[in-house]
């Protein structure tokens, strides 16, 4: 059957900001869906609040709409657009949330909207806990024994019947949110009061422990004639108790037999049918006893996930477009395989290949957070690697984490693999929890002689996973004495074709083994260099093997690629307009989906100019992966080994590395030594910004402020430093990312703390050292350069004051409290900057004005974090434009004349991970924490404010009760505020200091004890519902552990609090904002429509 | 253990590099490629692989090593395993040895570290052809002119060789089902018994007269290697057995044979179907089953027909290449499918398959109560 002719509009909600458990993943997929549907004629309607996804471009969809995803505001959205249809399945849970409310109240109903892809019972079915586990029963299959309990007293009771340790999972909560595993009573209850208090349902399944079975995950696709594929098994390295999303997983499955697989794909068929996925994919999970074989179905998920974008990269089958497309009446055997064109896509994938995928976590930016693994997710990103063997996809995998190890390799102490005890039973112990370093301590046992099976044992990590790293660690040994005892002597050179390939080579076994170059290097001492040398010279070169979904089978005609140590190579040079594009690896905190955005758009500018464009890329979760983004595409590790030997291949007219954040940015200077040319930006000058010495001499020559500064190698030099300059000071390692392990330091005693800290963060590099200017703003320019002339993308106010990370801080465009002499001031920097420093592309300029005077913080010749927002705002498309810009082509040529303007506001607002790591501290600082952005955008700045807190998930109260308690420093501040508050005809309550301070200027005000004080106190009150707005500034050291429970009170009782002053009184124009008028939403092509060119002085 | 070089040549001059551990004698045989993702062990032991060379695109093989039910014959048949990399240290509840001791206790070579995916590229567009898994780090002449003189899959009949030298029954109550066995594989006569019917096994060239005489409900034809035009006698008793009216029902090489029994013709695909991932669209539904394929040869025809069989109705296509992979006769309680509905290994979709047959044998009771 064709597609549905009845369709006409299709609306698709994205899954809003990333975070812990939902993250860019959604943007693949939902950009898939879009594209798919509306190459079918369809009309598009997108509503996403996250400006940094490629989904919210307004190319992909025909209307998109940067609102907040919550039912309220997509009602608006359907109100006003009229789809006829609503494909909740590709925006995570939360899509499905919102389109299961949306049903619920009747709004679908009322405007004639039908759910496609995955319908009410089917969501329902998969959400509920008691009926999903009916629904197995029906069908023959089993899932652990459970009880859905709505309070602690029946969470008790049920525990008594299933035990401990047991699991507790809260209903629709995304990536395991609130989740957790209780080994006794008292974790119990805090655990089931926080599940409960998380689910929106307000129910939390007790469960069964089955900790140290074996866990799968089928992918399973059924159309709308009942036709079901598997895609793809994946197995997880972790057993069960850790979060697939935490776990190391291995795709296919690696242990299980035929009848094992096959009564897993029984029962995956079964499930889909029986939940009643009508025409889409959904994600099954399986435990297996290690002992018996006896399976138990965990849970199925009946939308595209986290595991479905995995199993795309690692099939090639694109799961997200195939189910749009299913879901408008397609059959499965009526849509052709993309990769092979050839064979329909109602097939299984068959690899020839293992795919390994590893989490990548942020731990070291939470110090406080519980590093333990457990049901609930905390990741922030993931790797995936492409071998031909476990071993060589595992080494690829690790390498291509960014984490400073060049593969599976031990840290250079005990503990950076979080290790306090080295002997066997210290080992052993800490092989028993998963941690993010267990494999590397596995890999200490290993070396230490503890046996496979006592280390199984004890992780419940599968023996035969453990084998293979034993076969790693053996050979490395043998590697490192020069001796490998299978090496033949009587080779003889090969007569045909291939004359090098020797798999017995002692050097290509361990290649094909996946060891590095800097790995072989450092186990013999000597360079990597050396190694590589030795390696071109006997002529072992990686071969490039294409992922094909049919393990070669058929004749394939997309070059998706991975290399592998293997014989023969399946592509070669792609002629002489070759362009490499470098993208950002792993999503981590401070380099995350924004700059995938900013790869895909210069590799489809690249494209539209007639260039044959070469992404290279390790990260499973994007558009930049996806093989139809870019004329081939690699699936390789960011390594400079990796790259150069793609470059060497590929011979690029030049490789592109501003647009991945630090992780290309990094490769340059190594790319450069190679004699690979490198696209915009020199090199030597992205040096001359970063290079505190050069950069410091050249704001001096453009007669730029700069706050005073300095450097120093020892606590001493530093303080000596500071005294020079003035305290307080911002203090940070050199050559960091994301505001790591930056601190504002107000006197000595922090100064040594730091230093007690900081030593590991880059050994060998300099503290620099910056005069903190207090309370100053600070604001974000994005600008594109030719080399000749420079046009300013966009001026972004921060609205935190200096001193929070910029990643961190909301900002809003155009600015609203800096006068326009000093916007014009900026602009005038940026354009010299770009001009002197000689930027080809893009480029971003931080800035601080204080009493008046506006002082340069930083220049980062490249593509910044906030390029999408700006686009988004603008309409104007920077990184397509950075792309022509670096193919010679000029502004003038490319039509961009001036700034352009707009008579609307946008504001972005940071997301943060604290709701998933509970213990973690919300306030903000220096170092970057943020996980997403969001955007409002709005006719005022208080709309646009007010629905940015709506997407950020911190609606703001339009009336109640605000409780304010800040330090002396923010009280002068504070007044006004509460003034506005107390007018808005809130309820005004305070702690003592405050609440006297607020008093004597007229307010009323009325004193809530602190949680020293005695009860009811502030925290009693924020627990009961009686607060619906917190304003809190830390209160310095005696009370900090009270305002830490205030302000956790609040995160779990969901009350919007804010941190900073400035945020405060945005958040009073907000509410004035909401409740002047009903807000409205309007698509983002409409609003650019209503952009245009200002005037800005000629460049000189 | 040691790594003794080793290679796989083709007739075509091919040859690919890896190695072994168990130095033997060179292995003869046609060289093909399973896309089978598990099921190793019922791969090696499937009697429709006696005399090929497997080459196994999974690259880890060994994993779950072997046991003692996963057997679709008594032994390995199969000439010799190529793969990426065996597994030597297997972890799996089930698993009773790990799978090279397993294959080296049977004489079967395994040449392992070798580019399986450009030696299955090779295959795909040249087609199978005959190879020779041997030690040493490069072909000799020798063994070349060894490899010119092997015989070719084309004409050979292996099924009497696979075949039961004694019948033998199974299964205790419901239709009497005789089949024939050109190599069949266990798990049928295992999903024949779990549907309710007794089995006789007999050989391949058990007469017509002999299978009348077990006054037989239905008429099994297995599964087998080697090519089903050289097995004249098969299809000469298939014909005279079915045309009696005599439900019957074909898997494979039993499929080809019922093509060739009611007129058609089979030709020998470049490279065959090997795998557990075919898709197959039954034609009168439209419905597509992910199915278990192994063969080489295939009934000529298409969706459109056969040609010379104008009594055989194509009921189901590969959706991949449009070859024909089940028939009904139009007239007959006879059907046969080209693919592996007992599975093992591979899909359950056609599972459904043993049932048809079994109302079948059903129905033609019923309509027939004297001949019960």
């Amino acid at each position: 059957m064709p597609k549905r002719t009845d369709l006409s509009s299709i609306l698709i909600i994205g899954s809003g900001p990333i975070v812990i458990g939902q993250g860019a993943e959604f943007d693949y997929s939902g950009t898939q869906a879009a594209r798919a549907l509306k190459e079918e004629g369809y009309r598009v309607i997108l509503a996403n609040s996250n400006p940094a996804t490629i989904m919210t471009d307004p190319e992909v969809a025909d209307r998109t709409y940067i609102e907040p995803v919550t039912p309220e505001w997509v009602a608006k959205i359907i109100e006003r657009e009229r789809p006829d249809a609503l494909l909740p399945t590709m925006g995570g849970q939360t899509a499905l949330n919102v389109a299961m409310a949306l049903a619920k109240d009747g709004t679908l109903a009322k405007y004639g909207v039908e759910l496609i892809g995955a319908n009410e019972r089917a969501i329902r079915i998969a959400e509920d806990r008691d009926e999903f586990a009916q629904a197995m029963r029906r069908i023959g299959l089993a899932t652990p024994p459970g009880v859905t309990v709505h309070s602690v007293d029946e969470g008790l009771a049920a525990v008594e019947r299933t035990g401990y340790p047991a699991i507790l999972r809260p209903s629709f909560t995304l990536g395991g949110t609130g989740g957790g595993i209780a080994y006794n009573r008292e974790e119990f209850e805090t655990m089931l009061g926080r599940g409960l208090e998380l689910s929106p349902v307000g129910s939390v399944l007790v469960e069964r422990s089955i900790l140290g079975w074996k866990e799968f995950e089928l992918e399973v696709m059924r159309d709308g004639y009942d036709n079901v594929v598997i895609v793809c098994s994946i197995e997880n390295i972790d057993p069960m108790g850790v979060h697939t999303g935490d776990s190391i997983t291995v795709a296919p499955a690696m242990t299980l037999s035929d009848r094992e697989y096959q009564v897993m794909r029984d029962g995956a068929c079964k499930i889909i049918r029986e939940v009643g996925v009508a025409a889409g994919g959904c994600n099954v999970q399986f435990a297996v006893n290690p002992d018996t074989g006896e399976q138990l179905v965990i849970e199925m998920n009946p939308r595209v996930s986290r595991s479905s974008a995995l199993a795309s990269k690692a099939t090639g089958f694109p799961i997200a477009r195939i189910g749009a497309k299913l879901a408008v009446g397609y059959r499965l055997d009526e849509l052709p395989n993309d990769i092979t064109k050839t064979t329909p896509a109602s097939f299984e994938p068959v690899l020839d290949y293992v795919v390994v995928k590893i989490p990548r976590f942020a731990f070291e930016k939470f110090p406080t957070a519980n590093p333990v693994l457990t049901t609930q997710m905390k990741s922030v990103g993931e790797v995936m690697a492409i071998g031909r063997t476990f071993k060589e996809a595992f080494q690829k995998g690790f390498r291509g984490l960014e984490i400073g190890r060049p593969g599976w390799t031990i840290g250079e102490t005990p503990a950076d693999d979080r290790l306090s005890d080295t002997s066997r039973e210290g080992l052993l112990a800490a092989v028993r929890t998963p941690t993010p370093e267990r494999l590397f301590q596995v890999k200490r046992a290993l070396l230490a002689g503890i046996a496979v099976r006592d280390i199984a044992e004890c992780s419940r990590i599968d023996p035969w996973f453990l084998y293979q790293m034993e076969e790693l660690v053996e050979a490395e040994k043998e590697w490192a004495v020069g001796r490998y005892v299978g090496k033949s002597v009587d080779e003889m050179p090969r007569p045909t074709d291939l004359p090098t390939y020797r798999p017995t080579d002692e050097l290509r076994r361990m290649k094909r083994m996946g060891f590095s170059d800097r790995q072989l290097a450092d186990a013999r001492g000597l360079t990597e260099d050396e190694v590589r040398d030795r390696r071109h010279a006997l002529g072992i070169r990686p071969a490039y093997k294409m992922v094909d979904t049919c393990a070669g089978e058929f004749p394939s005609v997309t070059p998706y690629l991975y290399s592998s140590y293997d014989e023969e190579n399946e592509v070669g040079p792609g002629g002489d307009k070759t362009v490499i594009i470098l993208g950002s690896g792993p999503n981590r905190i401070g380099q995350g989906v924004e700059f995938d955005y900013c790869c895909v758009r210069a590799a489809l500018a690249f494209r539209e100019m007639g260039y044959r464009t070469v992404m290279v890329n390790s990260n499973p979760e994007t558009v930049s992966t996806d093989f139809d983004i870019s004329d081939a595409l690699y699936f390789e590790p960011l390594t400079l080994e990796d790259v150069l030997e793609i470059v060497h291949l590929e011979k690029p007219l030049g490789v592109v590395v501003q647009f991945g954040g630090q992780t290309p940015l990094r490769l340059a200077r190594g790319l450069e030594a190679a004699g690979v040319p490198i696209l915009g930006t020199p090199p030597e000058a992205i040096d001359a910004a970063e290079d505190r010495g050069r950069f410091e001499a050249i704001v001096r020559e453009l007669g730029i402020a700069q706050p005073p500064n300095g450097t120093a190698m020892s606590y001493q030099e530093a303080v000596r430093e500071a005294e020079k300059i003035g305290w307080p000071v911002l203090i940070r390692p050199s050559y960091v990312l994301g505001g790591r392990a930056m601190q504002i330091v107000y006197d000595a005693e922090s100064m040594k703390e730091f230093f007690a800290k900081a030593e590991r963060v880059a050994p060998g590099h300099p503290v620099l050292i910056d005069h903190f200017l207090e309370d100053a703003f600070e604001a974000d320019v994005d600008a594109i350069a030719d080399g000749h002339r420079c046009v300013i993308g966009g001026v972004m106010q921060h609205i935190e004051d200096a001193g929070i990370h910029s990643g961190d801080s909301a900002c809003v465009l155009p600015p609203y409290l800096i006068t326009e002499a000093q916007v014009e001031e900026m602009r005038r920097y940026t354009r010299a900057f770009a001009q002197r420093i000689g930027v080809i592309g893009l480029l971003n300029v931080q800035y601080a004005i204080k009493h008046g005077v506006v002082y340069v913080l930083e220049v980062n010749p490249r593509a910044s974090r906030t390029v999408p927002f700006v686009s988004k705002t603008t309409g104007v498309p920077l990184a397509s434009l950075a792309a022509a810009v670096m193919t010679g082509k000029t502004l003038d040529e490319l039509g961009v004349i001036d700034e352009v303007a707009q008579p609307y506001v946008a504001v972005k607002e940071a997301v943060f991970p604290f709701n998933k790591l509970p213990g973690v501290d919300l306030i903000l600082g220096p170092e970057m924490r943020s996980t997403g952005e969001v955007m409002g955008i709005a006719d005022s700045f208080g709309m646009a404010f007010a629905k940015a807190q709506a997407s950020a998930d911190g609606s703001l109260p339009e009336s109640g009760a605000v409780f304010v308690t800040v330090n002396d420093h923010d009280k002068p501040t504070v007044a006004p505020i509460a003034r506005r508050f107390h007018e808005l005809g809130f309820q005004v309550l305070a702690t003592e200091g405050t609440a006297r301070y607020l008093q004597q200027r007229g307010i009323p005000t009325e004193r809530v004890l602190k949680v020293y004080e005695g009860r009811p106190n502030a925290v009693d009150l924020v627990v009961s519902g009686k607060v619906q707005l917190l304003i809190n500034t830390p209160l310095g050291k005696l009370t900090q552990q009270d305002d830490y429970i205030l302000r956790q009170a609040a995160l779990q009782h969901r009350v919007p609090y804010t941190t900073t002053m400035s945020a405060a009184n945005a958040a009073c124009d907000a509410i004035i904002a909401l409740r002047s008028r009903v807000g409205e939403v309007r698509s983002l092509q409409e609003w650019h429509a209503m952009s245009k060119a200002i005037r800005v002085a000629p460049s000189p | 253990m040691t790594d003794h070089p080793a290679f796989v040549l083709l007739e075509d001059g091919t040859w690919f590099s890896g190695t072994t551990r168990l130095p033997a004698g060179p292995s003869f045989g046609e060289v093909v490629f399973t896309t089978s993702l598990t099921g190793y062990q019922e791969t090696f032991t499937d009697p429709s692989y006696l005399g090929q060379i497997v080459v196994m695109t999974a690259p880890m093989i060994g994993n779950y090593g072997v046991n003692d039910s996963d057997m679709e014959s008594g032994k390995p048949q199969i000439r010799g395993v190529v793969v990426r990399e065996l597994s030597r240290t297997p972890s799996n509840w089930r698993a009773t040895g790990a799978l090279d001791q397993w294959l080296q206790a049977a004489g079967v070579p395994v040449i392992e570290g070798v580019d399986t995916r450009r030696l299955t590229r090779h295959i795909r567009s040249r087609g199978a052809m005959r190879g020779v898994i041997a030690v040493g780090s490069a072909p000799t002449a020798d063994v070349v002119a060894q490899l010119g003189a092997s015989p070719s899959m084309e004409g050979l009949d292996l099924a009497s060789i696979a075949s039961v030298k004694e019948r033998y029954s199974e299964g205790h109550d419901g239709p009497h089902v005789v089949a024939y066995d050109f190599g069949m594989k266990r798990n049928i006569v295992r999903m024949l018994v779990a549907a309710g019917c007794r089995v006789t096994v007999v050989p391949a060239k058990t007469t017509p007269e002999e299978v009348r005489s077990l006054d037989p409900d239905g008429l099994f034809l297995a599964n087998g290697p080697g090519d089903p035009a050289a097995i004249g006698y098969a299809i000469a008793n298939i014909r005279e057995l079915a045309s009696s009216g005599l439900p019957t029902f074909g898997i494979c090489l039993g499929c080809q044979l019922v093509g060739l029994a009611f007129g058609g013709r089979t030709v020998k695909l470049s490279y065959g179907h090997r795998g557990g991932n075919h898709p197959v669209r039954e034609l009168a539904t439209g419905r597509v089953l992910i199915t278990a394929q192994n063969h080489g040869f295939a009934v000529e025809g298409s969706a459109d027909g056969i040609p010379g069989a104008p009594d055989l109705l194509p009921t189901y296509v590969n959706l991949n290449d449009g070859t024909v992979e089940g028939v009904r006769h139009k007239a007959l309680p006879v059907f046969a499918v080209q693919y592996h509905p007992e599975a093992s290994p591979g899909p359950h979709d056609a599972y459904p398959h043993f049932g048809e047959f079994l109302a079948l044998m059903g129905a033609a009771s019923a309509q027939n109560p004297a001949t019960s």
